[in-house]
């Protein structure tokens, strides 16, 4: 293989009880390129990145982060490998105990063991890098619209200028001008930085904006991987239905099953 | 109808799979008390909140549980013309028993309700996630401070829990009861023995240790939004008040193992 793989997923399996949620999970992302996971709620997205963060331990097969086998680390490699990654939560995730700065600085402080001032620097010029003031530092997330938690939670992913980026659904929640700011943020952040991502999301907006190329995750497996490009003449019914969001095709016909 | 030996079994099942998920966490926990780093300022900030915010409560517990104690052993102590006993009984019954286990279940009731309910938001809302993807270790970071800061917190809370409760029976036997006020307190001091403060001390420790626990077990393992958190909350004080109680059973039976035989 030419190309450096960053993340590869090998056959990975996880169940939870009798509920199999990844079923062979294949997916190689290149240093660099940004993928994005679309699916429905429910279909293993993720667990799938929580399980490459070592979060969820997989049932069955190989998570290769860097050419290293994540899933046979002992704590203290795994705490190396973490310090590759940035992750952007859903909800943002922000520490409500802490003020703002202070959240964005968190993995400068506790993970590198930087100083408070030389962090609380970093911390600033990572917020006004997302369109924030240096007073909104100082305030409690509590305090901030949900547009703001995510920029802040961007801020806190991007802070340690990660290797590898996860972003978990980043534009659920937003109204669609927020979304595209957010979408925009995120394009660049990744350009400044280099980084490889992984994207979780069901806004096919979001995706087509983010990523190189996407992946569908069905049932617990890639059903279909391609350019973003390709998306829209996939040939696959599960993905068009997907696409344009009608509620008729073969996966209705499942949920009907349920 | 389902066979009534597999529910038997169901339950036996349920609850050592429990007991060995409680152990192996309070294992995982205690090994990380011990090896650095050590979050001195998140320590003292889970002291401030255990210790200071719980003296009022503790302190009214104390002061009432042992003005009540005094007047049930003079009424008692009068019909065999013994209420001189009060002092040395109140004294006894405080620091062997009410104060640790008063005072432990008041604690459990703020604290380890309010640790499961933060832990528990944490965890629905992915902060406990955010930590580990900042190359943080929850346990270090979340659970060993709480668990360190209350065994260090509970000994003093009950220390003073014991001097305002002798303080609450000496109000009731001098003020009301007639009784002298320089013997009763000769007598309190005669009667306390180094023993009985010490096994007051260990007690209070050993119950702190439980209800950072039960406060971090439960809100770490909650699951399944707001109802979750509820429910964890309640898992927290109940089991928390029921640790405590057969502890001081177990701790009681070995230091004051007599049987009078």
């Amino acid at each position: 293989m030419s190309i450096e793989m960053m993340i590869e997923l090998k056959n990975v399996h996880k169940g939870f009880g009798p509920k199999k949620v990844l079923q062979g999970i294949d997916l190689a992302v290149p240093k660099g390129e940004s993928l994005v996971i679309i699916g429905g709620s429910g279909t293993g997205k993720s667990v799938t990145l929580k399980c490459v963060l070592g979060i969820l331990q997989p049932d069955q097969g190989e998570i290769l982060v860097g050419g290293e086998d994540v899933t046979k680390f002992s704590t203290g490699a795994r705490k190396r490998i973490l310090s590759k990654f940035g992750m952007l939560f859903q909800g943002a995730a922000l520490f409500d105990s802490l003020p703002v700065w202070e959240n964005v600085a968190f993995g400068l402080i506790q993970g590198k063991g930087m100083n408070k001032k030389d962090a609380h620097e970093i911390a600033i010029e990572k917020l006004r890098r997302v369109g924030l003031g240096a007073d909104v530092g100082n305030l409690s997330p509590a305090e901030l619209s949900g547009g703001m938690q995510k920029r802040v939670g961007l801020a806190r992913a991007i802070a340690t200028e990660p290797e590898i980026i996860f972003f978990d659904e980043p534009t659920t929640g937003l109204d669609p001008i927020m979304a595209d700011v957010i979408n925009d943020l995120i394009v660049e952040c990744v350009k400044d930085l280099g980084a490889t991502t992984m994207t979780i999301t069901h806004d096919m907006a979001s995706a087509r904006k983010i990523a190189d190329r996407i992946a569908m995750l069905y049932h617990g497996k890639i059903i279909w991987e391609g350019t973003k490009e390709e998306i829209d003449q996939s040939g696959n019914a599960h993905v068009d239905q997907f696409i344009h969001g009608r509620a008729q095709g073969p996966i209705e016909m499942e949920l009907l099953k349920l | 109808m389902r066979n009534p030996l597999a529910i038997i079994g169901q339950v036996v099942l349920a609850s050592l799979a429990e007991i060995g998920s409680l152990s192996r966490f309070a294992g995982t926990a205690i090994s990380h008390i011990v090896r650095p780093p050590i979050y001195w300022r998140l320590i003292l900030k889970q002291m401030w909140l255990i210790g200071y915010n719980s003296l009022p409560v503790v302190g009214l517990t104390a002061l009432f549980t042992g003005a009540a104690l005094a007047q049930q052993i003079y009424v008692g102590g009068s019909r065999f013309n013994a209420a001189s006993v009060v002092p040395g009984v109140v004294v006894i019954a405080i620091v062997r028993e009410l104060g640790p286990v008063l005072g432990g279940l008041m604690v459990a009731g703020r604290v380890s309700s309010a640790m499961a309910a933060e832990l528990g938001t944490m965890r629905v809302t992915e902060q406990i996630d955010a930590l580990v993807t900042l190359s943080t270790d929850p346990f270090k970071y979340l659970i060993a401070p709480r668990l360190i800061a209350a065994v260090i917190t509970l000994p003093l809370l009950v220390l003073v829990a014991n001097i305002i409760g002798v303080l609450g029976g000496y109000m009731i036997g001098t003020g009301r009861l007639g009784l002298n006020e320089g013997t009763y307190l000769q007598v309190t001091v005669d009667f306390l023995e180094r023993a009985d403060v010490i096994s007051s001390l260990v007690k209070a420790a050993v119950f702190g240790f439980f209800i950072a626990l039960m406060g971090s077990y439960h809100g770490y393992h909650s699951r399944g939004g707001a109802q979750g958190v509820g429910k964890a909350t309640t898992n927290a004080v109940v089991s928390a008040f029921i640790a405590i109680l057969l502890a001081n059973l177990i701790i009681t039976v070995i230091v004051f193992g007599g049987t009078g035989a």
